[in-house]
């Protein structure tokens, strides 16, 4: 891979041992992907935060790095931590945890990377333009980049996105080039779709049985349906889409199709996605809303349904709001995920997001009630 | 048999295979304390890849899962090396900051279950019976 004379002067250490660290990690992976050289990005999201997610190994990582006395030179937001800094006592987290925690942040604030805790840095000041080259980790707002936002991001992972970070450059290859954001498949959505669940199911659908780019064909999603159908889809190797007519970048007459193998979405795919997601008939211990991080218009939206049962609303600390409604907990800084829930006494949730239910049952061992909101509030909570 | 491929991290090791055509993600996929996989339904779920030679096509899901790599070899249940047909930034750069030889081969190797595989990752081959 090509390196300028100053990257060259970084790599050789000239800009101290943090910053020729990153610039290893980067050259490493440029050259594993042919990349030609390193491009300048916009911003990065960093992921790997949750004490729960990356353990003691993870801390002492981040601080041996943090102590080298490295600065971000570009603008860095940080995913979800284990708990909201403001009300995560109150909500149960035990205090070891909240120490780690506390230590974490502070090894990235640190460096320098902005310390929002959110998985929708698009809805929270870190919002890309289209074409806008970006080095994001977190699966589900890289998708959501490069599909609604018409951004250019591959899936870094939590070390890759810091290390761009501390650099301000990533690898020019794969989803930042045109010939590699071409759409590989086809799904003909033959069923309606009427709540995020539903969107929720199509993407946990395809992204458990698809590799590619897929076209969404029949469907007409607005943002926040693409938000929590994206994250679904990449939690599988899914890290782009389009939606025929809605998307950018796919004008229904530009798009041929002929020669791609098609994918058929009916009721019967959408009751396999959701019954294969729910692991709990009874009621769960809590309502779990906000994978990815809710919009101030969803928050509106639950509020107006003025819920008789606990319901706990993720979000980031931008848009939290005060509510009357005491069933009501805005919750920022964290969520149901990367949270220590079963420490926290809880057993099972009740949620509408698939991301959400395949982490918290595979990761967290909690019982999952996978269903729409209308139907978890009807029926959910304690 | 001997394929060459792309070197990403160093080491030449011998060890037993554990092979899937399934992507992986390590974070809930995989418990780093025991170095079993967890994810329901998966192919290799209940089994044990510590110590292990994983031939796996690509990873999946979470970015954090460089992270649970990392964990793994520092609680010793990390895989002996990895065996990949396609670049994930997780799976990659958890090999290279956990220091586990790994190898990415063009076409997904005829290796089965069980049986014994030699990988260089300094020089990127594979070689097994």
């Amino acid at each position: 891979m090509y390196l300028t004379g100053e990257e060259e002067r970084i790599l050789d250490g000239e800009m101290g041992t943090g910053a020729q660290k990153a610039m290893e990690i980067l050259v490493a992976l440029g050259d594993i992907q042919d990349a030609e050289r390193l491009i300048d990005v916009s911003s990065v999201q960093v992921s790997g935060v949750s004490y729960k997610t990356i353990g003691d190994a993870g801390l002492e990582f981040l601080e041996d790095w943090a102590r080298m006395d490295v600065r971000t030179r570009v603008f860095s937001t940080l995913n979800p931590a284990g708990m909201d800094m403001e009300i995560g006592r109150r909500l149960g987290c035990p205090e070891g945890f909240i120490e780690k925690q506390m230590r974490i942040i502070d090894a990235y604030k640190k460096m320098g990377v902005r310390a929002s805790c959110t998985c929708t840095p698009y809805l929270a000041g870190n919002r890309p333009l289209p074409g806008a080259h970006i080095a994001w980790a977190e699966s589900s707002s890289v998708i959501y980049a490069n599909s609604v936002l018409g951004a250019r991001s591959n899936r870094e992972s939590g070390v890759s996105a810091l290390a761009s970070a501390l650099v301000g450059r990533t690898p020019y290859c794969g989803l930042h080039l045109d010939e590699n954001r071409e759409i590989t498949f086809v799904v003909d959505v033959d069923v309606g779709l009427n709540c995020k669940r539903d969107y929720a199911a199509l993407g946990y659908y395809v992204g458990r049985r698809y590799d590619g780019i897929p076209v969404f064909r029949n469907i007409r999603p607005l943002e926040d349906e693409m938000k929590i159908m994206g994250a679904a889809l990449a939690t599988g190797p899914i890290s782009m889409f389009y939606v025929e007519g809605v998307t950018p970048g796919s004008g229904n007459a530009d798009v041929d199709t002929r020669g791609l193998e098609k994918v058929k979405f009916t009721d019967d795919e959408l009751k396999e996605a959701c019954e294969g997601l729910n692991t709990c008939s009874d009621e769960p211990d809590v309502i779990c809303l906000g994978c990815p991080h809710l919009s101030p218009a969803e928050i509106r939206e639950v509020v107006r349904l003025n819920p008789k049962k606990e319901v706990w609303l993720f979000t980031a600390r931008e848009n939290k709001i005060p509510v009357r409604n005491k069933n009501i907990k805005i919750i920022s800084d964290t969520c149901m995920v990367v949270s220590p829930l079963k420490e926290m006494g809880i057993g099972s949730v009740g949620v509408n997001s698939a991301k959400a239910a395949f982490y918290c049952s595979n990761l967290s061992g909690l019982d999952v009630r996978f269903d729409s909101v209308k139907g978890l509030l009807e029926s959910g909570g304690r | 048999m001997k394929i060459y491929g792309r070197a990403i991290f160093g080491g030449c090791v011998e060890g037993e295979a554990v092979v899937t055509d399934e992507p992986i993600t390590f974070l809930g996929g995989v418990d780093p304390r025991t170095g079993i996989v967890v994810e329901r339904g998966h192919e290799l779920e209940g089994v044990e890849i510590k110590g292990k030679v994983l031939v796996f096509p690509k990873g999946k899901g979470s970015t954090v899962g460089t992270y649970v790599l990392y964990q793994m070899r520092k609680n010793g249940t990390a895989p002996l090396a990895m065996i990949n047909t396609e670049v994930d930034l997780m799976v990659v750069t958890g090999a290279i900051i956990s220091e586990i030889p790994m190898v990415i081969l063009k076409e997904f190797p005829d290796v089965r279950t069980g049986e014994r595989v030699i990988i260089n990752g300094d020089e990127g081959w594979v070689e097994w019976e």
